[in-house]
């Protein structure tokens, strides 16, 4: 849920902009963290567990557990927490490990 | 190449204060960070500090934040690289660094290691749920991208993050169901804890978490007793729905490139974890490399802001750089680093560094 | 117990509640404040000079009720949001609370609203007499409300 008015702070956001997740437009700011878009829009799951396929969500959001990592624009392995969003990305699930060399 | 007298790694409390302070004597200074701001955790809290005057006292994080990163950029003594992370540092004294897609490297004269700590896990089943976790994940989505992750959270610990982050929850509109402290006593302020209270929050010591629930993301959590040993009391057990579970069970330094650059390290539990032998002037045994923050053991952001001041005055004068009263300003900031340790607030952290630091000059007596 | 619910009970409130005569008199700040912890803003809050000076910075606050005139400088300055001002001198049946609040919406003046315990619990009405939110006040807004007598030193929250 996006917070509107807050008691302290004010928040500047970037302009609004488009984005799929698994092929599905959705929309978001610009710079804010692509995780932070998703979870805005209800997604909380980001990933699975490499063995036993258990879903992930963001646990860190500083860019260091892991537990987030997404295909963005085909790239694997990309922290979605601290990735900037920007319009147009194509933000996939990660099955497996991902590779550099395309989808496997 | 790139040639800088003075490295800084991390833009938090620490790593400005010792930034302004290593310019203000004259040094030139470059600071990296790896977020796209400076502030660290600064710019995610909306108290009021504790201290006094000269730690900011009274002023919020999120405003104290703004403070530093001015001076910062108005000083033309200091470089800053932001979505700087640093990838090693090499026996040769080399600092590689990586900034989006450039690789660059660096021969500092000194550095200073302000990377600041990381949250600890706690295991119990399921604790890989969507919806379970950090308090700083939580502060970061909530405080800095105004996006609530969750309605109805319960918290676990008692801590200084545990009682400020349900607050800041709080404040943002959602409901905590409860905040479950293991110990039978709130490790946090008690005025944190009272103003959260009488938002009729529960505060349940000596409660833990057994297990959380759900199929895709957390859905409750079954809460337990314990005894004065810590032990689960049977037949306590007790569902307790939500949609996130906030962990804030205590922070570790995040000190991988101190192991890395070799310095001394002890386990040093009331400071978090690993932290960097030192002397009074938070030089570690590495010859030129400085800590300050949390990395140098976990404490409030008080106390990281002047080690920061400490270390960067410290590896400044190192290298022949002064300035009038020099040596009274760092006693003046081990004075400060005292006061904000007196008490008993403070006797964990004092008996910690007590066992880190090795005085070459004798004990400063303030 | 405070340091293991979050809540004091009176007794442990002793030592910082006014004399019943100085509390007839009007207007006070009491710094609910129990545990020592390095903190000092309360003290240069004040422009009377009615929190004692600090010896350390870690000492409890102690105002001095003779000077103190329960001006509420001190209640939105304090990191710890917890002083508050209590006027039993208010009316015949009501006493006056200053209290901080940092929680939207705020309050309306003139409403009544639910006033809490220190636990949380609704014990009673108040009436909103005042919501102050000053540019010095930073963001800490202080609601002066209105409650019976007998509840001054109960009711320390509201719930707008």
């Amino acid at each position: 849920m996006r917070l509107d008015e807050h008691p302290i702070l004010t928040f500047q956001r970037g302009k609004e902009v488009s984005f799929t997740h698994d092929g599905k437009e959705m929309r978001g700011f610009e710079g804010e963290p692509i995780a932070v878009a998703l979870h805005a829009a209800g997604v909380k799951v980001l990933s699975h567990s490499l063995v036993k396929h258990r879903p992930r969500g963001f646990f860190c959001a500083i860019g260091n557990c892991s537990s987030c990592l997404m295909t963005v624009n085909e790239m694997p392995n990309v922290r979605t927490c601290t990735e900037p969003l920007v319009e147009g990305m194509r933000v996939e699930t990660q099955e497996g490990r991902g590779s550099l060399l395309g989808k496997d | 190449m790139e040639k800088t007298e003075i490295l800084i790694i991390g833009g938090g409390p620490a790593g400005l204060e010792a930034a302004i302070h290593a310019a203000g004597l004259g040094a030139e200074v470059t600071l990296i960070e790896r977020d796209p701001f400076l502030g660290g955790q600064l710019t995610k809290q909306t108290h009021m500090f504790f201290g006094s005057y000269e730690q900011f006292a009274g002023v919020r994080g999120v405003d104290i934040a703004e403070k530093l990163k001015k001076e910062i950029e108005e000083n033309p003594k200091i470089k800053v690289l932001l979505n700087a992370a640093v990838a090693g540092i090499y026996p040769d004294g080399v600092v590689t660094v990586s900034q989006k897609n450039k690789f660059l490297k660096f021969k500092p004269n000194r550095i200073i290691v302000a990377t600041g700590a990381y949250e600890k896990m706690l295991p119990f089943p399921n604790n890989d749920l969507p919806g379970i976790c950090g308090a700083g994940g939580v502060q970061t989505l909530m405080n800095l991208y105004g996006v609530l992750p969750g309605q109805e959270i319960v918290m676990v610990g008692a801590g200084n993050i545990g009682l400020i982050v349900s607050y800041q929850l709080l404040q943002a509109g959602a409901k905590i169901k409860a905040i479950l402290e293991a110990s039978p006593n709130i490790g946090g302020y008690l005025v944190h804890a009272a103003k959260i209270r009488r938002m009729g929050v529960p505060i349940l010591t000596s409660h833990s978490v057994k297990e959380a629930y759900g199929k895709d993301f957390v859905e409750g959590v079954v809460v337990h007793q314990l005894d004065e040993k810590w032990a689960p009391v049977p037949g306590t057990e007790e569902r307790m729905s939500c949609d996130v579970l906030c962990l804030a069970v205590g922070l570790s330094p995040l000190s991988e490139i101190l192991w890395q650059a070799g310095c001394e390290m002890k386990w040093i539990p009331e400071l978090g974890g690993h932290v960097a032998v030192r002397d009074e002037d938070l030089l570690t045994t590495v010859s030129g490399l400085y800590i300050a923050g949390d990395v140098a053991g976990v404490e409030e952001a008080s106390a990281a802001m002047v080690e920061g001041k400490l270390a960067g005055m410290a590896a400044a004068e190192s290298l022949g750089y002064s300035v009038e009263g020099l040596l009274e300003k760092k006693d003046s900031a081990r004075s400060e680093l005292a006061e904000l340790r007196a008490g008993h607030s403070g006797d964990k952290i004092r008996g910690g560094i007590d066992r880190v630091e090795r005085l070459t000059r004798g004990k400063v007596t303030c | 117990m405070l340091a293991n619910s979050g809540y004091a009970e009176i007794e442990e409130l002793s030592r910082v509640i006014p004399s019943k005569e100085r509390l007839a008199k009007g207007a006070v700040a009491i710094a609910e404040c129990l545990q020592s912890i390095p903190c000092n803003p309360c003290n240069s809050a004040c422009k009377r000079g009615a929190f004692l000076a600090f010896k350390d910075i870690n000492d409890l606050p102690t105002v001095d009720v003779e000077r103190c005139n329960g001006c509420g400088l001190c209640v939105s300055a304090c990191p710890g949001l917890a002083i508050f001002v209590v006027d039993e001198s208010f009316n015949e049946t009501e006493a006056l609370i200053k209290l901080p609040y940092e929680f939207l919406p705020l309050p309306i003046e003139g409403k009544d609203v639910p006033a809490l315990d220190r636990k949380g619990e609704i014990v009673g009405t108040a009436r909103v007499v005042k919501v102050q939110n000053t540019k010095t006040m930073d963001r800490t807004p202080v609601i002066w409300i209105a409650v019976p007598k007998a509840m001054s030193m109960i009711v320390r929250n509201i719930r707008p």
